[in-house]
């Protein structure tokens, strides 16, 4: 009994020891946001002399926070929604079809998985700059629907992925019982099916989400205007200009952090297991 | 209209939107990219654009930065494999062991996994350079603590301690789904038989953990090898393009250097190494796991 309460008690300390240096850069970021100048030159680890929100006021001006941030949501909302309202779709229609030409659709949805984004961004840009109708303002690139488009273009492979190994055990007979009530394809689909799909439309959700609203590479691209950066690109110029500023960089970087928290600490079992969910398929 | 093929017309209807979406952002541009790969495409227009064979991929070959960058990004993605797994599965092993606070646990450790890897860089950048100078000159470990990311090798190391630290909760997720779906029946019967702790996770747990163990395989080597956003704001290819990955490269080539097609084509290459090792790795794993 003794060695068994030894045993966990070491296991615990492991437990928190890792969990600390988890934390740290954290702590270190956020300590160091108020800290004057003069501290940070002297001391980083300790904690700060006074809670000096300053710096705090100056991030959210220079970066244009809140314009940023409302862009970001904006930009993951609509394309989450999107990606899983046409994916979910395609999946079911692939999956009851089974014919060759859904079958080879769905190969091509797979294997293109395996294609990475830089072999794609040079031509997809010159592509989608043609994709341009001046008399009525309409372009691909510079635009937030510009940007939600390609988002569903990268996002449906792993979605349709994942929407189709969850379809194939849902059983069909409700479907076919509500087909011969008379309902039509699409009342079938979003009154029986896409409800009974909710446990992976939660993963689909989360693992867009988690990379959608991270992405930099894709909007740097896409993005001109300052008025359009979303949090990583306002991070990214901001952090460029401030470096030297180092009190004012973290702060802005605590900003950037405090939304994934927050989403994090409400949805933190659907996370771990939409990413578990996701991963092993 | 028959009733079949309203059917076909509605089955049409439903995969369209995303079908549609899905050639014109990824098929047509990849395409395309194949085609410029082959031509002096200049980044603007591609009409007057001339076929030019392998031209670009002797360039891309010839050039001494890629093959460096190749190298780099090689040895990365190697040491990243071996650490994320062995921290991954050692997290994993921890929060599924009997112990309290769990979820706390698991929860912490998954946190860097949701934050970007741009963000996640420049946190780093503080530590390794402003953090580091100064607890090593606090207790006089100049020689271990020092600004990292003026020196290459301390900078490699760097860009994997931060990669480390990211990616090794994603990893351990997979390891714990895999490790809980082991059945508490055989590791009692085994305990009753005798077998200790370390039997019990070399004989039952290793070999049964063995599919969770492809997928990490397969996470961490296509993540670490496409690694771009830790790469540009942690150390920015620096010192002296010393810590610069494929992804890196190639972007610079077509957006500093405007070498556009050039660019492409050590895309392509890129592309092509990718497929291959996943090809590999998925035909090892899973002939492993049956033999097994």
């Amino acid at each position: 009994m003794k060695a068994k309460f030894k045993a966990s008690t070491i296991l615990i300390i492991l437990g928190f020891m890792t969990a600390a240096l988890t934390l740290f850069p954290m702590y270190i970021m956020v300590v160091n946001s108020f800290k004057s100048r003069a501290q940070i030159f002297t001391d980083t680890i300790g904690l700060p002399k006074s809670l000096d929100f300053s710096f705090y006021i100056t991030a959210i001006e220079k970066m244009k926070f809140l314009k940023a941030i409302s862009n970001s949501l904006f930009v993951t909302i609509i394309s989450i929604v999107l990606i899983i309202v046409f994916s979910s779709m395609s999946s079911w229609a692939i999956v009851r079809s089974s014919s060759k030409l859904a079958d080879f659709i769905l190969y091509t949805f797979i294997v293109t998985m395996l294609v990475p984004f830089q072999s794609v961004m040079i031509p997809l840009m010159q592509y989608m700059s043609g994709w341009e109708i001046k008399a009525i303002n309409f372009s691909m690139i510079d635009t937030f629907y510009g940007l939600i488009f390609m988002y569903i273009g990268f996002g449906s492979s792993l979605s349709i992925f994942l929407y189709h190994g969850f379809i194939k055990s849902v059983p069909r007979s409700l479907e076919e019982a509500a087909m011969i009530d008379g309902c039509n394809k699409f009342q079938v689909f979003w009154r029986i099916v896409f409800p009974s799909l909710k446990p992976i439309t939660v993963t689909v959700a989360i693992l867009n989400v988690i990379w959608i609203w991270n992405d930099y590479l894709l909007p740097s691209l896409v993005l001109r205007s300052p008025g359009l950066r979303t949090i990583p690109l306002s991070t990214f110029y901001f952090f460029g200009e401030f470096t030297i500023q180092w009190n004012l960089a973290m702060a802005g970087l605590v900003l950037t952090i405090i939304p994934i928290i927050i989403f994090y600490l409400f949805s933190q079992k659907y996370i771990i297991k939409g990413v578990m969910a996701g991963a092993v398929k | 209209m028959n009733k079949k093929q309203k059917g076909k017309i509605t089955t049409a209807l439903f995969v369209i939107p995303s079908l549609f979406i899905f050639i014109n952002v990824v098929i047509i541009p990849f395409v395309m990219g194949i085609v410029y790969s082959f031509t002096n495409w200049d980044g603007f227009a591609f009409k007057g654009s001339k076929f030019v064979g392998f031209k670009n991929y002797a360039a891309a070959f010839g050039d001494q930065k890629f093959i460096d960058a190749f190298k780099l990004t090689t040895q990365y993605t190697l040491v990243m494999i071996i650490l994320v797994n062995i921290v991954g599965l050692s997290l994993a092993l921890l929060v599924t062991s009997k112990i309290k606070n769990k979820n706390f646990f698991r929860g912490v450790y998954f946190l860097p996994n949701l934050i970007g890897g741009l963000i996640l860089g420049f946190i780093w950048k503080f530590i390794f350079t402003k953090f580091f100078e100064q607890f090593g000159v606090i207790t006089h470990t100049e020689k271990i603590f020092f600004n990292w990311l003026d020196e290459p090798t301390a900078a490699f190391w760097a860009l994997v301690i931060v990669g480390v630290w990211q990616m090794a909760g994603y990893v351990m997720v997979i390891y714990i789904a895999s490790i809980e779906s082991i059945s508490e029946e055989v590791m009692e019967a085994a305990s009753i038989d005798g077998a200790n702790s370390w039997t019990k996770f070399k004989r039952i747990t290793l070999p049964l953990i063995a599919p969770a163990f492809t997928i990490s395989l397969f996470v961490t080597l296509s993540n670490s090898f496409k690694q771009y956003d830790t790469n540009l704001s942690l150390t920015n290819g620096g010192p002296f393009g010393s810590t610069e990955l494929v992804t890196m490269n190639i972007f610079s080539t077509a957006f500093s250097y405007n070498k556009y097609a050039q660019a492409q084509a050590k895309s392509i290459i890129f592309f092509l190494v990718i497929m291959i090792i996943t090809v590999i790795q998925i035909y090892i794993t899973k002939k492993r796991e049956v033999d097994m």
